[in-house]
């Protein structure tokens, strides 16, 4: 009999299972399975708990009153209104806290790394000074710490710190005048919305202008005439129609004009300071990344330092930098739930937390926290992710 | 050894266009170049050659100031190159430079690699950059390749590239540190091919290169330089068939027959 190799039969399991795409089949089913019994017992263990304590699933409790207050409230806001209202404060002073750390922390991280960069001895040392310290200290002490420094630091409003009367920092907020609108105003803001449309307009003009004839036109210059200058003149020309509420000293607080208050300071500046020490390091990563003939192609070229880097190696490090700086976004948007910590309303101290306790509707209020923050992050990471596509598809 | 660059040119009308008078550069505490004198006429081509390390590649990266020298004194077209940026600049616009690893900006295509500089630099009119730019695609005979990205052309096409990119800003003096040394051989040619079409039209060229049969088709000069020191200096076939120095004999022993 001839010596011919043959595969050993096997039975019809064995051979399923090693077989290369009927092994991944039955991989996938196995994993579905296992993920879908996992949530049906979950979901069926609230259910009965629930039932044990006599609790049933509702969110009927949105609409009756919350009976507690707020004190930063972007929309009008009482004791009075509902659960869903004071949800609805909680998630714009998440958002305004979350829009504004991030536009800091942005300015103020690329400011660093482009310091951290610097050959300037004592520049570096004092970026790199900041960046370690600030980022080897966990957030939620920055945010107690400013606090406190706001709190205990400030004076209390009867011996506030004026300035020129109309602004008075206190330990219970910065207080400012407030501007009351004349009609005339109107005309300013319709010069400034001018100004801006021209601007939009002039950008586009000076481009093609350069394209044509290699003239640069002080864009820059031209658009601060436009945008600022012009509504400035006519401001004055028009005898300044607004009028100020300012703030006054009324028993042991001001009354009138606006504030900003202490925890919104307190949060704002120890999140994006905090998130600034991170960016930074990414900034600088981004920059070192771009390969340094780059730099020196462009110097052969004669162009000028500040060219070189805002032409060549920026468009370059922004591919290195914007996928972490995405994660930065998202981090600083869900540390700012730390908020509670000082009494900041945000979304986890109003509807997760006081409507909670007050209603006992725990299930609820926490499913609607995580899917509130769920959709700020997905917002936030589309954004980024639409952003870096668009300069990413530059390179091929 | 000024005296001696003179002679080897031996035409005094010429104008002069690149001064280096007793230039030392120093690396922390190693001494990189070591007295260095060096005229160049207007149209010279020069080959500088010489072992690796030997601070050729330091010496031209001088000249536009890349690298910066510690003593003695640099002047290119008159100009001084001193801690003053706007001379710097000044001298950069007329010294055009090609680098081993080409350089080519990677989020621009091929045109907007050529016309960046003439535009933010020349402030020239897009339209006349870019009908510059595709002249020098033409002339070294990549104009299909206009509207693509660097990642997708051969090594051979990038450098091209990066020539015609250094020539739209109209320089007087072309410096090329070993272009063909990050190129596979087939590709060599084809940038010699462009640079001795440059050199036919009259450009001022320093040439860091170990391609000998450039050297001797093209040069006026052959500098040969070993530990920071100008060690020889002559015309091609002098310098091939008769080197004086030692180190020279030795070095183009190595180079020639391997």
């Amino acid at each position: 009999m001839a010596e011919v190799a043959v595969s050993p039969q096997r039975n019809a399991i064995s051979r399923l299972w090693n077989d290369k795409e009927s092994r991944s089949v039955i991989i996938q089913i196995i994993t579905i399975s296992l993920v879908f019994a996992f949530l049906a017992y979950i979901i069926h263990n609230a259910v009965v708990n629930l039932q044990a304590i006599g609790k049933g699933f509702s969110y009927n409790f949105l609409w009756q009153p919350s009976s507690y207050d707020i004190n930063q409230h972007l929309i009008e806001y009482n004791s009075r209104s509902t659960h869903f209202r004071a949800m609805l404060v909680g998630i714009l002073n998440t958002i305004l806290v979350a829009i504004c750390g991030i536009v800091l922390a942005s300015i103020v991280g690329f400011v660093l790394g482009v310091l951290r960069l610097s050959k300037n001895w004592i520049v570096n040392r004092l970026a790199y000074c900041y960046i370690e310290y600030v980022r080897n200290v966990p957030v939620l002490l920055h945010i107690l710490l400013v606090h406190g420094l706001i709190v205990h630091a400030f004076p209390v409003p009867r011996q506030a710190i004026s300035i020129g009367d109309l602004t008075f920092m206190t330990n219970r907020g910065i207080f400012s005048p407030k501007p009351l609108y004349e009609p005339l105003f109107l005309v300013v803001v319709v010069l400034f919305l001018l100004g801006l449309a021209f601007m939009w307009w002039f950008r586009r003009y000076a481009q093609k202008v350069q394209d044509e004839t290699g003239q640069h036109y002080p864009v820059f210059w031209i658009g601060l005439g436009a945008i600022v200058g012009v509504p400035l003149v006519s401001f004055f020309l028009l005898g300044s129609p607004i009028t100020w509420d300012v703030p006054e000293l009324k028993g042991f607080n001001f009354t009138g004009g606006m504030v900003v208050r202490p925890e919104f300071i307190a949060l704002l500046l120890a999140l994006s300071l905090y998130t600034a020490a991170f960016i930074g390091e990414i900034v600088r990563a981004g920059i070192l990344g771009v390969y340094y003939g780059q730099t020196e192609a462009s110097y052969a070229l004669g162009i000028n330092r500040g060219r070189s880097l805002s032409l060549v190696v920026i468009p370059q490090a922004l591919r290195i930098i914007v996928p972490p700086l995405t994660s930065q976004y998202l981090n600083l948007m869900k540390n700012s739930s730390l908020a509670v910590a000082i009494g900041y309303m945000d979304i986890v101290a109003t509807i997760g937390g006081i409507s909670l306790n007050q209603t006992g509707r725990e299930m609820e209020c926490m499913i609607i926290v995580l899917a509130l923050y769920l959709v700020m992050s997905l917002i936030i990471s589309m954004i980024m992710n639409w952003y870096n596509k668009r300069i990413k598809l530059v390179e091929r | 050894m000024n005296e001696s660059a003179n002679k080897s040119n031996g035409n005094p009308e010429r104008e002069i266009v690149i001064v280096i008078r007793k230039m030392h550069k120093w690396y922390g505490q190693f001494h990189v170049l070591k007295d260095i004198n060096l005229n160049v006429e207007r149209g010279e081509k020069i080959v500088i050659c010489g072992p690796s390390g030997s601070g050729k590649s330091t010496l031209i990266r001088c000249i536009n100031r890349l690298e910066e020298h510690q003593d003695g004194e640099i002047i290119v077209d008159g100009t001084e190159l001193t801690n003053d940026l706007k001379n710097v600049e000044l001298v950069r616009r007329e010294v055009g430079m090609v680098f081993q690893h080409f350089n080519l900006f990677p989020h621009l295509t091929v045109l907007d690699n050529c016309t960046l500089a003439p535009i933010w630099v020349r402030k020239e009119p897009r339209e006349e950059a870019e009908a510059t730019a595709m002249e020098y695609l033409e002339r070294v005979k990549i104009p299909d390749q206009a509207n693509k990205f660097p990642g997708q052309l051969s090594g051979g096409q990038q450098q091209r590239v990066a020539i015609a990119r250094s020539l739209c800003m109209k320089p007087r003096v072309m410096l090329f540190d070993e272009p063909t040394s990050a190129l596979d051989p087939e590709m060599i040619k084809e940038v010699l091919d462009v640079m001795i079409e440059l050199a036919k039209g009259g450009m001022t060229m320093l040439c860091v290169t170990h391609e000998m049969g450039f050297a001797k088709t093209v040069a006026d000069r052959v500098i040969f330089m070993d530990e920071g020191e100008i060690i020889e200096q002559n015309k091609p076939h002098e310098f091939f068939d008769n080197p004086q120095h030692d180190r020279t004999k030795l070095f183009l022993s190595q180079i020639l027959n391997h």
